[in-house]
């Protein structure tokens, strides 16, 4: 009953164009993650879908009504903000009220709808606080209680992690994980962070200048990046790309391999270098290494007991098999 | 800067903000210590500060010769008439400005206050004429109209600034969450811009209850506020410091007790949306 | 936004026509001239003849004066004062309430107040301050008057400057001056290259309200020195033309001219502040 699907969308803003008219099917239940860099359009799409922008052209579809002239509301569509948007003047069970009251459902629906949804959020000890008194973790959880109580055919959420802090980004992310698992809702979820849209999708749209690069499961992106901008964009650290002669010699103008597949030795190996900054995290280590004559800097990952110092030679053996090639459009070669 | 600063530090700016502030304090603290003398010792050669014979003398004369209750109560009238009705016409305006804007909104928003910076004087006299012919001149609602459209340009600039502090996405949460631009409106907008339409208020209020160019010159006796009130002190009766000091201090202190309660928020509306 | 542009509009360009078609006319109401009867066309008879009046450059000069003066007193005292106020102290918020006072005082009553309890060479309070140093006390609104008037509107505008001015610096980020201290920088050149720019927005605020209020300033012309001494500023003069003389001609041509120079000051500033308001 969630199914959203854009057909030709296309966005401007006075003459310019920011979103290039596209097609993308987000299927009912789907987590889908839109994610790229800032400015790429992400949180436009978004908007689109939500209503509060209107498309230029083209026509958007939800629960296989056509809604691109909808008003917001009429949609079904629940939204969490960046900035929350609490409503500052009224009181947590207020605020998670809201969308009941403007619904104009009754009393007591409402009071156990809103005690129902706070339970979930673990919100029962601030119902009667203001926004302003809270933390910004149960800030987003109010946040999140408002999208909840209206029980909408799909949530729509707007990089709703990047105002907290790196240890809360990670519990909420897996939160919101639990919920969307918990509901079976669909879900449409915008941000700049690829460990969240590989932590959380079911379904990535890596979106660049308005134009979707690629669509496809975190795992499938990954394995099969469709061109230089995903191979750069999903995986941490990014993959190699190397030009030259080492990606000549395997027919391609882009060879691309992720530091996880480079395997080191102090002594043997196909390619050598000098380690520049090592970085040890413990579980694992990563060396910058330089001088190898493929890139300017190849990073490459090793288990974390593995130690070299700054200035070692080392030498570097790619997998093969994890190899990616590129023609000069930046493309993948099949 | 949150660092621990010497006692004597602290001492020595203390002094010297307090000499400063009473200092600037003072013509007032003046006037309302001269009031509660009598003439003679109000003009006293050395200056009596508190020992002296505290009168309220002056106070019943100065009542009892110029009815100040009706004078009092144009103020109030003029004043609070203008702003309210102000408000009402610039919500819409700001309103529009701040969430709707175009292109050319800065544009209207400067025009707007530059029209304050036409000299009144300039058209005094078409209007004095305009008043005769429809009867207004020597009348508060005449008063109220002038008054309310001089102060318009800074209702609507300083209803812009709050309004635009407003976030645009509280208003799309309420979008999203179904509310009509009615009950937008009046659920979320409206009580989120309640402290900046109050000072806004207010500071129009102390504007119009102090302005004294259209008061004294489109009003005889009928409408006159407490600017006329005081100026009708001017001479000779200005030698009498006691009554003048009685007078004078009826005049402003409505206005400066008000003022003093609300003194934060008019100083942050004052700053036009300039600092945050 | 319609009703609101719509009033200022009409509020604006009504009386202003009015003035125009009147500047053009021989217009003395009490000489039986009026409306009804039809007004004689002059040409720019009054126009050359308001230039041409002895008072009219003189009054320009005093007008800019005024302005001027007191916008470099509020703006300068008023970073001083606000630099004051900012540092820690007892009592912070009972010395902005004696500050924030003369704000609140309308301009009849502290003209009055300065004029007579103030200024009065007999038994003002500077007369018995300079005779208690030994000095000959002033005849303030006669021998200084041009500077009295400033010192007057002076006291009432500071307060205004110096709280936006103090808003501004309380809104400083105080890590900026950390990390100057850090840099060494020492506390003269943390105020130029950090607290002075910072200010600028606040500085073209005070500088824009300040303006229009007191481009017109009257009452305290009004009741001080009734535009005597070399007090008289262009509206002040206009003022006379038209309510005293009479003469409604020449008063509006006046009035025209007012506003070609409230027109100059204001494109300066608009530039400035539309400048200046930009984020």
């Amino acid at each position: 009953m969630g199914q959203i699907v854009l057909n030709k969308v296309q966005k401007k803003f006075d003459d310019v164009e920011v979103i290039p008219p596209l097609d993308l099917t987000i299927e009912d239940g789907e987590f889908a993650v839109f994610v790229g860099p800032s400015g790429c359009g992400k949180s436009t799409l978004l908007r689109l879908i939500a209503g509060l922008e209107d498309v230029t052209s083209g026509s958007i579809q939800i629960n296989g009504r056509e809604s691109s002239d909808i008003p917001p509301a009429k949609r079904g569509l629940s939204m969490v903000f960046q900035s929350y948007a609490l409503y500052p003047h009224m009181s947590v069970r207020k605020n998670i009220a809201f969308p009941l009251r403007m619904a104009k459902l009754d009393k007591a629906e409402i009071k156990s709808r809103v005690e129902n949804a706070a339970a979930v959020l673990n919100l029962t000890d601030y119902l009667d606080r203001r926004p302003g008194q809270l933390s910004g973790g149960q800030r987003q959880r109010v946040a999140i209680g408002r999208a909840i109580v209206r029980e909408p055919s799909a949530f729509l959420f707007d990089e709703p992690l990047s105002n907290l802090d790196a240890a809360l980004r990670v519990g909420m992310r897996l939160e919101i994980s639990e919920l969307h698992k918990r509901l079976d809702t669909t879900m449409v979820y915008v941000t700049h962070d690829q460990v969240e849209a590989m932590t959380m999708a079911d379904k990535i749209v890596v979106l660049n200048a308005g134009v979707i690069e690629q669509v496809g499961s975190p795992l499938d992106l990954y394995h099969n990046p469709k061109n230089t901008f995903v191979a750069g964009f999903i995986g941490s650290p990014k993959m190699n790309l190397m030009t030259g002669e080492v990606a000549e010699k395997a027919g391609a103008q882009t060879l691309g391999v992720r530091p996880e597949h480079i395997a080191v030795s102090d002594s043997a190996g196909e390619w050598s270098g000098v380690v520049g900054v090592s970085e040890h995290l413990g579980s694992d280590s990563f060396f910058h290494i330089h001088e190898t004559g493929l890139a300017e800097t190849i990073t490459v990952r090793a288990d974390g007991e593995v130690n070299f110092k700054h200035g070692d030679q080392i030498f570097l053996t790619p997998r093969t098999d994890m190899m990616h090639k590129f023609d000069g459009g930046g493309n993948r070669i099949v | 800067m949150a660092r621990a600063t010497t006692k004597t530090r602290k001492a020595v700016v203390t002094i010297a903000a307090w000499m400063i502030g009473l200092t600037i304090f003072f013509p007032i603290l003046w006037t309302i210590l001269t009031s509660f003398k009598t003439e003679g010792q109000a003009i006293n050669d050395p200056p009596l500060f508190f020992f002296f014979d505290w009168t309220l003398e002056n106070y019943a004369i100065v009542q009892e010769r110029s009815n100040y209750m009706r004078f009092l109560w144009n103020s109030i009238i003029i004043a609070g008439g203008s702003t309210v009705l102000g408000i009402i016409i610039a919500v819409p305006a700001a309103w529009s400005m701040a969430f709707v804007p175009s292109k050319r909104t800065k544009d209207i928003l400067l025009w707007m206050l530059s029209t304050k910076m036409l000299p009144a004087v300039g058209v005094l006299y078409p209007i004095y004429l305009m008043f005769i012919k429809l009867g207004l001149l020597d009348t508060r609602i005449g008063l109220v109209i002038v008054l309310m459209l001089i102060n318009m340009p800074i209702i609507v600039w300083m209803l812009y600034t709050y309004f635009r502090e407003i976030p645009a996405e509280i208003l799309e949460a309420a979008r999203m969450d179904g509310a009509s631009l009615r009950s937008e409106i009046l659920y979320v907008l409206t009580p989120m811009a309640i402290p900046g339409i109050a000072s806004t208020l207010l500071l129009n209020f102390i504007l119009a209850w102090n302005e004294a160019f259209w008061t004294l010159n489109l009003t005889a006796a009928k409408a006159a506020p407490l600017t006329a009130f005081i100026a009708s002190y001017s001479s000779p009766e200005g030698l009498f410091f006691a009554k003048l000091s009685a007078a004078s201090t009826m005049a402003i202190a409505p206005i400066l007790i008000l003022g003093w309660f609300s003194q934060k928020q008019l100083v942050r509306g004052l700053t036009f949306g300039a600092v945050k | 936004m319609a009703p609101a542009v719509i009033l200022l509009l009409g509020w604006m360009l009504v009386p202003l026509t009015a003035t125009l078609y009147f500047s053009f006319k021989k217009y003395l109401p009490l000489r039986g001239d009026s409306l009804e009867n039809g007004l004689e066309w002059v040409g720019f008879q009054n126009y050359t003849r308001f230039v041409g009046s002895s008072s009219f450059w003189p009054s320009v000069q005093t007008t800019l004066i005024i302005v001027g003066s007191v916008l470099v007193i509020t703006v300068i005292l008023g970073v001083l004062l606000a630099l004051l106020l900012d540092q820690p102290m007892w009592g912070q918020g009972i010395v902005r309430i004696l500050i924030i006072s003369p704000f609140f005082v309308m301009p009849t009553v502290s003209g009055l107040v300065w004029k007579n309890m103030f200024m009065d060479p007999i038994n003002g309070i500077l007369a018995h301050l300079f005779r208690f140093f030994g000095a000959e006390p002033l005849q303030w609104l006669s021998q200084a008057s041009l500077q009295s008037i400033v010192l007057i509107v002076s006291w009432q505008w500071l307060p205004f400057a110096t709280l936006i001015l103090l808003t501004a610096i309380q809104s400083l980020d105080s890590e900026q001056l950390e990390a100057s201290e850090m840099d060494g920088a020492p506390a003269l050149s943390r105020f130029w290259h950090i607290i002075l720019p910072h200010l600028g927005r606040a500085i073209t605020v005070v500088i824009l309200i300040q303006t229009i209020f007191l481009l017109s300033v009257f009452a305290e012309i009004f009741v001080t020195t009734a535009g005597a001494f070399g007090t008289k500023t262009l509206t002040y003069l206009i003022f006379q033309r038209v309510l005293e003389s009479q003469n409604v001609g020449l008063g509006s041509a006046g009035g025209v001219y007012a506003i070609i120079l409230a027109n100059i000051v204001a494109i300066f500033l608009m530039r400035i502040v539309g400048k200046n308001l930009d984020r």
